[in-house]
């Protein structure tokens, strides 16, 4: 009897391939990703473990009663807390979510396991040698490093590095989608958290293109070979790198966000064209916004810095209104249909805030939208950015974005990835349930220290305000928030970091059976899935958060505007 | 559904609730995208980026003749923290004139005496690094640029004692870099 | 079997990751890079009179 010939095929239908069968959700697995999204979801958070210490001696250190740090260590920490947070931990995890993203869904099997080898290898390479030649003091020129400031050699090397087997990592992911359309993997369009990587994809593409063109100059520089690039310049091609893997982490918060929804309560897309268009919308527009880094630089002009920073027109930030409308419109839907109908809010009511997964998502999109939304795009109001611009209102904002949005809504995907990928329940159940309250409120504390502590002209990035003698006791106040968020958090962080770490090695092991669920709210009798398919008014309590919402952002806004008219003339 | 490819036809417009946010945020999308030019031609408070090249020592060559030219007094710092900052002069520019202010580390180079309600061209630049001339307690903030004479047409619509703190990383001694402007 | 529901076109360029990724990245290097690079390129020499 002779064996039938292994496939050449990337469908994961095709005999031979590697791959193995869900025991919860029936889906297949390939196996060469999931030894990826091991590899690159562990990397990540051991990464977040060393930023997120950075991160408590920092706030422990702009809590100007404690003032721990001397302020050599708080520069290099601060730097160190910059690369390991925005690049790091984010970028580790955003391979696995794509890796993920074209296999599973898609049917298909991982275009190359030797491209994701060089892709890791590079990245952790890369992530090294930065993460060396700061501890070693050579590179206290925090994460923008902006000339004429010079790091060591290595740093920009190991930048480098870590944006190239980045790009890599996506060239697998590309070509994945490319070989699974070719190979019948599957068909009809991709599914939405498909989609929504694929956004994140390609902006991680213009992202890591840009962090090329600034970083290769800036290393043949201080290697003495070449001249100084023009400061000006610098910004402008840096903030195409450091503000644009922002926009990754946005659309792959988005799509994490789907994911979530639609594993924990059966949430779909209510229409998939809308929130199709919405991630299109971030592909074309969310880009031109690293011009609000620039709002206040001198050489780059008024038009430019308006209709950049404008999202072209806000069309950028229409996406996000969307998103803030249909993933909630979804849940509340699938909560209707299991006939949690009572009121306009009682399906809030029976959501299942227990389940970790489903509270960070429910946290990250609340912190997100309200705090982090509204606060970015009026901070980013090209006249406002006068009153804020270096002022701690900026980390402030993008505590609760990248950390409260992001960060936050990744921490829910691995209750997840850990007993579907690695294939272990989680340990200590009551701590995990507990995690994302703990760390959605300490980071949202720290973003209210920040935010008010700025408003009063506390800089970002300074290790003591009391040399100036400008600052009174509400700022001190504030610092001191910022301070016990950054404790609260920190033990939201650390709690999270123990229990991946310790189910890796301690949870149950699942071996294809099914993983033990963190709750679903069940389906009430006579209600019935997909009822409410055709009813467009069903998310009576949707529509009222967001106009909420809405509300909230029109006050805080011409707030903004307000405070901006107090000041002195200026042009 | 979100995880598995949609084989039958999923493309149609929006309506009801979500067919009505979209008009919503659109509409405040198209009002917040008018704010921007409304206040360029109208409002009082732009960042224009108005810049030209210059070498740093030209422009500290500049500085300090204009200090030699209209010099009025000087400045000493009662705080001991910054051996850089013991003093500084305090230098008046001619009403509706030019400016000159240098940041290096660590210290805004001159002081300045303003007039309330008259304009100035306030020329800012660096001499070694970027720096944050954040101005407090009004909490006016713009980027300093070895290489840019950056210039601020501002005008000084009230009195008293103001600081210039630093507020992009310079060095060791950045927390400490200050500066004065004095308003009368 | 001939009748092939019509796809609309917003639907097929949705459905085209390659084209997608040619206008994500040409557009905001067009419109803030390249078009930021020349507003420095711009940039005229002082006048310290």
């Amino acid at each position: 009897m002779t064996t039938a010939p292994v496939s050449l095929s990337h469908s994961l239908a095709a005999p031979g391939v590697p791959k193995r069968v869900c025991g919860t959700t029936g889906l297949s697995v390939c196996l060469d990703a999931q030894r990826f999204i091991k590899f690159n979801a562990v990397s990540g958070i051991v990464f977040l473990l060393l930023g997120g210490i950075a991160a408590l001696l920092l706030a422990l250190t702009r809590w100007q009663a404690v003032h721990l740090l001397p302020a050599e260590w708080f520069y290099r920490l601060l730097t160190f807390h910059g690369i390991n947070m925005l690049i790091l931990w984010i970028l580790f995890f955003e391979v696995a979510i794509l890796y993920f993203a074209c296999t599973t869904p898609l049917n298909a099997r991982l275009f190359s396991k030797k491209v994701a080898w060089v892709s890791f290898g590079l990245m952790l390479t890369g992530a090294l040698m930065v993460d060396y030649i700061i501890l070693a003091g050579q590179a206290d020129v925090m994460m923008t490093s902006y000339l004429p400031l010079l790091a060591h050699p290595v740093f920009y090397l190991g930048i480098i590095f870590v944006a190239v087997g980045t790009l890599i990592g996506v060239f697998n992911f590309f070509a994945t989608l490319y070989v699974a359309k070719r190979d019948g993997a599957y068909t009809g369009s991709m599914p939405i958290v498909t989609f929504g990587a694929t956004a994140a994809a390609i902006i991680a593409v213009v992202t890591l293109l840009h962090g090329a063109i600034v970083m290769i100059p800036t290393f043949t520089y201080s290697m003495g070979w070449t001249a100084q690039p023009d400061p000006a310049w610098y910004r402008l091609i840096w903030w195409g790198l450091g503000h644009q893997s922002q926009q990754v982490n946005v659309c792959a918060m988005v799509s994490v966000w789907y994911l979530l929804s639609h594993i924990v309560l059966g949430a779909r897309p209510i229409n998939e064209a809308v929130c199709r268009t919405a991630f299109v919308l971030y592909i074309l527009f969310i880009n031109l916004a690293s011009a609000h880094h620039l709002l206040v630089d001198p050489g780059v002009g008024a038009t430019w810095k308006i209709w950049n920073t404008s999202y072209a027109m806000y069309l950028a930030v229409l996406a996000s209104m969307i998103h803030g409308f249909t993933v909630p419109a979804g849940v509340e839907i699938a909560m209707r249909e299991k006939g949690y109908t009572r009121g306009i809010f009682g399906w809030v009511v029976a959501l299942p805030w227990k389940n970790p997964a489903f509270s960070a998502t429910a946290l990250s999109l609340v912190i997100f939208g309200f705090l982090g939304g509204i606060t970015g795009v009026t901070l980013g109001t090209q006249q406002i950015n006068i009153i804020a611009h270096n002022t701690l209102r900026i980390p402030g904002h993008f505590h609760v974005t990248v950390v409260g949005g992001t960060s936050l809504a990744f921490m829910g995907l691995a209750y997840y990835v850990i007993p579907l990928i690695f294939q272990r329940d989680f340990i200590f159940r009551g701590a995990a349930r507990l995690q994302p309250w703990l760390f959605g409120v300490g980071i949202t504390m720290v973003s209210f220290g920040m935010s008010f502590a700025g408003s009063m002209g506390v800089s970002r990035r300074s290790w003591d305000i009391d040399a100036q003698g400008v600052y009174g006791p509400a700022a001190h106040l504030w610092l001191g928030v910022l301070g016990i968020g950054g404790v609260l958090a920190f033990l939201g962080l650390l709690t999270f970091v123990l229990l991946c770490v310790g189910t890796l090695f301690l949870g149950k092991k699942l071996e294809n059976s099914a993983m033990t669920d963190w709750g679903t709210p069940p389906a009430l009798a006579g209600s019935q899935a997909g009822s409410l398919a055709q009813d467009h008014y069903a998310t009576k309590g949707t529509i009222v958060l967001t106009c909420v919402f809405l509300a909230c952002f029109a006050v805080y806004y011409f707030a903004n505007w307000k405070a901006l008219a107090d000041v002195w003339p200026v042009r | 559904m979100s995880l598995r490819p949609l084989t039958s036809p999923w493309f149609h417009a929006p309506a009801g609730h979500e067919k009505l946010w979209l008009g919503l945020a659109l509409l405040w999308c198209f009002v917040m995208s008018l704010m921007m030019p409304y206040w360029h031609f109208r409002g009082k408070q732009n960042s224009t980026g108005e810049a030209y090249r210059v070498q740093p020592a030209d422009f500290l060559a500049r500085t300090e003749k204009f200090v030699a030219a209209n010099r009025v007094g000087t400045y000493k710092n009662p705080l001991a923290n910054n051996p850089l900052l013991q003093e500084l002069p305090i230098v008046e520019p001619p009403a509706g004139g030019d400016a000159y202010l240098t940041g290096r580390m660590w210290q805004w180079y001159p002081a300045l005496r303003l007039r309330l309600g008259e304009t100035y061209r306030l020329h800012l630049s660096a001499l070694d690094l970027q720096h944050g001339f954040s101005l407090q307690p009004l909490n006016m903030n713009f980027q300093v640029l070895p290489g840019y004479d950056h210039i601020l047409t501002i005008t000084p619509t009230s009195k008293g004692e103001f600081t210039i703190v630093c507020n992009e990383f310079c060095g060791i001694g950045h927390s400490n870099m200050s500066g004065k402007i004095f308003v009368e | 079997m001939n009748d092939k529901p019509k796809i609309h076109p917003w639907q097929k360029v949705l459905d085209n990751p390659w084209l997608l990724l040619v206008l994500g990245v040409l557009i905001p290097f067009l419109s803030y890079t390249v078009w930021g690079w020349i507003e420095l390129l711009l940039v005229k020499p002082a006048q310290l009179p």
